[in-house]
């Protein structure tokens, strides 16, 4: 094993995991409503919009953080090939937890219904009410979600494959909870 | 090394397998919007840009007097004393764009009250005095069982009775509904939102209520046997007509449940002797056809409310919701293949052919 990895800053441990949990949430409440006439339907939906909001939020501040705190480098021994996918998959998730929730305050707007927050915190329409364009971003919508659901997947099995067959340390760098023991991390 | 990648793999499974339940697609038995649209396309056919149900219908535009008496029992803008515009929709229960009217034929008055600056607030009303049904699952059984057969075109009684035995609650509402009585049309029917809501006021205090829209117009009996005169658009072409010659009015009543109404059942009527307080005035002074009205956009999605009036405990409210935004986002793909509606612009401009 190579010498172990600088690990994530706390702020970008915190806000990964929060957000996992947030995006798995919401992708379920997603398909979920999206299939149910269940009482449930309207539970889903009055957490999903403003579920999907304070993840758009968080994702703004976490490219914000991703500059003040910048990612451990990948090991060296990481193979090309990898150290590509790595990067490019990141990039798409990033791209998909910044566009998902665009996509759905989009969408509201063109169907024109109400954006609630909570209670009578609404958000202002960002697209003008037109069904053609609801119609195409209510598609697109399940689309991306779909897309970055197997994404989310492929990037578990990743970290899974760095953890338990290269054990590199990339796992570790962002899954451990563990304090002091890695060098460069000071213990609070 | 076999064994972890194994592991990984098992484990991405999982992780899509869950979704995939989450989804429904492991549940086929399972409730679905898909199965609930399938079962209302295969009962009226498929009409590419219609409404799955409340498919015939009209545009209007017109307003809301509200004369400050339900600003005690709900803190919602639109109870306020002022006057909030609206866009309304008439329309006949069925899935059929191009049915013709029937007396009998379940007729549907829906609200989109735009206050300025404030929440808005739908609804979707019916001259029936309760639902026909108390669940999504009622809703989908009824829909099976009046599908018309392939062989015969006509609704198989076997499986009506069927239905009918398995949901007696249907049973004693269709009695009801089978003894209201109809008037000559849209102008003097009574409109009730057959689900229960909850008012709040700005002091948190939270009552059952259910509404009506009550015509001013003065009620007229149908002829029970229906007139062979009458034309298939006679309901829409009077209408037509009647707002030409002056606008119509309904008074919004709302009834105050006490402790022990039915909220989560919209089969069964309250007791006569609740209490009612006339909140103000619907008043409709044009309209239009879907081809240039405004409705024709709206999903009337009865969940749609401002802070003030709440969601009940009815199973049907969450349904319907969810089963409208399907409809909703079906209809919209489907725009360009779009047939016009059976009341067009010029029968407007014709004024109701009268």
């Amino acid at each position: 094993m190579s010498a172990p990895l600088a690990r994530f800053s706390v702020p970008s441990r915190f806000i990964h995991w929060l957000m996992a949990v947030m995006i798995l949430a919401m992708l379920c409440i997603g398909v979920g409503m999206a299939a149910s006439v269940s009482e449930r339907y309207k539970f889903l939906v009055a957490i999903h919009k403003p579920l999907g909001i304070a993840i758009l939020v968080l994702v703004v501040i976490r490219f914000v953080n991703r500059r003040i705190n910048p990612p451990p480098p990948l090991p060296d021994s990481l193979p090309d090939l990898q150290r590509i996918a790595a990067k490019a998959s990141h990039i798409l998730l990033y791209l998909l937890m910044l566009i998902m929730p665009l996509v759905g305050w989009g969408m509201l707007s063109a169907a024109s219904y109400p954006i609630v927050v909570y209670g009578p915190l609404h958000l202002p329409p960002i697209l003008p009410h037109n069904l053609a364009l609801y119609a195409l971003l209510r598609q697109l919508h399940t689309c991306l979600a779909y897309a970055l659901f197997a994404l989310i997947v492929v990037h578990f099995g990743a970290a899974l494959f760095h953890g338990l067959i290269r054990r590199d340390g990339v796992l570790q760098s962002m899954a451990s909870w563990r304090r002091a023991q890695l060098p460069g991390v000071t213990p609070r | 090394v076999l064994i972890r990648f194994g592991a990984i793999g098992a484990a991405m499974l999982l992780a899509a397998v869950a979704f995939a339940y989450v989804g429904g697609w492991l549940s086929p038995q399972r409730l679905t919007q898909d199965r609930m649209a399938t079962a209302l396309q295969d009962a009226n056919g498929i009409h590419p840009g219609f409404r799955l149900n409340h498919a015939k219908g009209l545009c209007a535009t017109g307003w809301f007097d509200s004369n400050g008496q339900a600003s005690a029992l709900s803190k919602a803008a639109v109870f306020a004393l002022g006057r909030v515009p609206l866009i309304a929709r008439f329309s006949l229960a069925g899935g059929m764009p191009f049915q013709a009217d029937r007396p009998g034929t379940v007729r549907g008055l829906a609200l989109r009250l735009i206050p300025a600056g404030a929440e808005e607030w739908r609804t979707g009303t019916l001259n029936i005095p309760v639902f026909v049904v108390n669940s999504a699952q009622g809703f989908y059984d009824q829909t099976l069982a009046s599908t018309p057969d392939p062989a015969t075109g006509k609704p198989d009684p076997a499986k009506m009775n069927a239905f009918l035995a398995a949901h007696p609650e249907a049973v004693k509402a269709l009695a009801i509904v089978k003894d209201r009585p109809v008037s000559t049309g849209f102008a003097n029917s009574t409109f009730n939102a057959l689900n229960a809501f909850r008012f709040v006021s700005a002091a948190g205090a939270s009552v059952p209520v259910r509404w009506s829209f009550v015509p001013t117009q003065g009620f007229v009996a149908e002829n029970p046997a229906e007139p062979a005169s009458h034309d298939k658009n006679y309901l829409f072409d009077d209408l037509v007509a009647q707002v030409a010659e002056h606008p119509l009015q309904w008074r919004l009543i709302i009834t105050i449940g006490r402790p022990g109404d039915p909220t989560n059942d919209a089969t069964l009527p309250w007791p006569s002797d609740r209490e009612q307080v006339d909140a103000g005035t619907v008043t409709i002074d044009n309209v239009t056809s879907e081809v240039t009205g405004q409705c024709a956009e709206v999903n009337y999605d009865p969940l749609v409310l401002p802070s003030g009036i709440e969601s009940s405990d009815d199973p049907i409210l969450s349904a319907r919701s969810a089963v409208y935004a399907r409809s909703f986002t079906l209809r919209a793909g489907q725009q360009r293949e779009k047939l016009p509606s059976a009341i067009a612009e010029k029968d407007i401009h014709a004024g109701g052919g009268r």
